[in-house]
């Protein structure tokens, strides 16, 4: 079972739920934690433990001005605006480049070729016996996040005998957080009862629905209220299936480094009865 | 020599579109007998990458100069490269009036 941990905002606690999901999990049972936040991935801060690293690789069409007529017709497929041919010249806009290979393919000429580029990092490391945690890193001045998020998922799906993945998205519905959700089994929405953390979680909760994946809501830094999320889980028709306070000693647990489930059974049990929870509403099994 | 200029409509007295790659239209007017012809930019409402391919139409069509209001950076870049010179209008207008303007 694949489960993302997603927010439509930033810093609501996705990484927390994430990790003490997966700490929690792997108490009893072989995990994969997989950081899609590849602009800026952090779970490898709870753990400490030996990285192998792997690089990510795009391909990228090289053009040989020897043969090039400069006919054109590569610019005009191109649907990213990534070729341009002038009358003497022509310019490749790397950045645009979806990497379809379109333009190899099509060139009358066959003046274009392919090439690879290094665009980011893949780290995979063991914790402990169960939990193995992957980290997609994109290079700095690349943005082509969803390419590193894909290798993340593919090295997740290549570790074997384990049978759940957790995957931490990057905030936001962009791109890279699509691709996160993209052919998993559920979503975790991770929100914070404010006005703004409504906004936000209500645009990833309409990403998921959209995608016909089924979602529950975790309320970070409760009050014990909650009301606009409680509102928008009615509306939407996603449960609230846990929620964790606003405590100072929670906030000095992770702001040490430290998992939370790690200290406190209670937390332990709470992730374990919130998966259980959620592989009843998925349907399937572990 | 062919002159671009960005317009909200297909006729010279449009009123003046102050964006490059997302104009609806493109007035290419001659200027030895400033005789004109609308072309449809189809790019206008695409998600991304209009500004270089709003240029390739331009290439395609032997355009020497374009008047409009802002380029970005890959269609500066873009155009550049093909030697399409850049002038840019802030006072807009109609269509026509930016291009008698500025077509010197």
């Amino acid at each position: 079972m694949k489960i993302a941990v997603a927010s439509g905002k930033g810093g609501t606690g996705k990484s927390t739920v994430s990790v003490n999901l997966a700490y929690s999990l792997a108490l009893r049972e072989k995990v994969v934690l997989a950081d899609c936040d590849v602009e800026e991935p952090n779970l490898h801060l709870f753990f400490d433990a030996e990285e192998t690293e792997k690089e990510v690789k795009v391909p990228l069409p090289e053009f040989d001005m020897e043969k090039c007529t400069l006919c054109g017709d590569c610019a005009r497929f191109c649907n990213y605006g990534a070729l341009i041919v002038g009358k003497d010249k022509l310019l490749f806009l790397k950045e645009m480049c979806h990497s379809c290979g379109g333009c190899r393919i099509l060139c009358p000429a066959d003046a274009v070729s392919e090439t690879e580029v290094s665009i980011g990092r893949i780290l995979t490391s063991q914790p402990s016996e169960n939990l193995t945690l992957i980290t997609g890193i994109l290079n700095i001045g690349e943005i082509k996040a969803p390419d590193v998020i894909k290798d993340v998922k593919k090295a997740a799906e290549k570790i074997t005998g384990s049978q759940i993945t957790i995957l931490d998205s990057p905030p936001g519905t962009a791109c890279s957080m699509v691709e996160t959700v993209d052919s998993i089994d559920f979503s975790i929405l991770v929100a914070e009862s404010t006005p703004f953390g409504m906004h936000d979680i209500k645009l990833a909760a309409e990403v998921v629905k959209e995608r016909n994946i089924p979602a529950c809501i975790v309320i970070n830094r409760s009050d014990g209220q909650d009301e606009v999320i409680e509102i928008l889980s009615e509306e939407m028709n996603i449960p609230i299936l846990m929620r964790i306070p606003f405590e100072k000693e929670i906030a000095e647990i992770q702001g040490n480094g430290e998992i939370l489930s790690a200290h406190s059974e209670k937390y332990q049990k709470e992730f374990l009865a919130l998966f259980d929870e959620i592989q009843k509403m998925a349907g399937g099994e572990a | 020599m062919k002159v671009a200029v960005t317009s909200k409509g297909e006729n010279k007295d449009s009123v003046f579109e102050g964006r490059f790659g997302r104009t609806p239209y493109f007035l290419i007017f001659d200027t030895e007998s400033d005789e004109c012809k609308a072309v449809k930019n189809p790019y206008s409402q695409e998600a991304s990458g209009v500004g270089p391919r709003a240029a390739q139409l331009l290439v395609d069509n032997s355009v020497n100069k374009v008047i409009t209001g802002n380029v970005g950076g890959n269609a500066a870049s873009a155009l550049q490269m093909a030697g399409i010179e850049v002038v840019l209008d802030r006072n807009g207008g109609s269509a026509e009036e930016v291009y008698n303007k500025n077509k010197a």
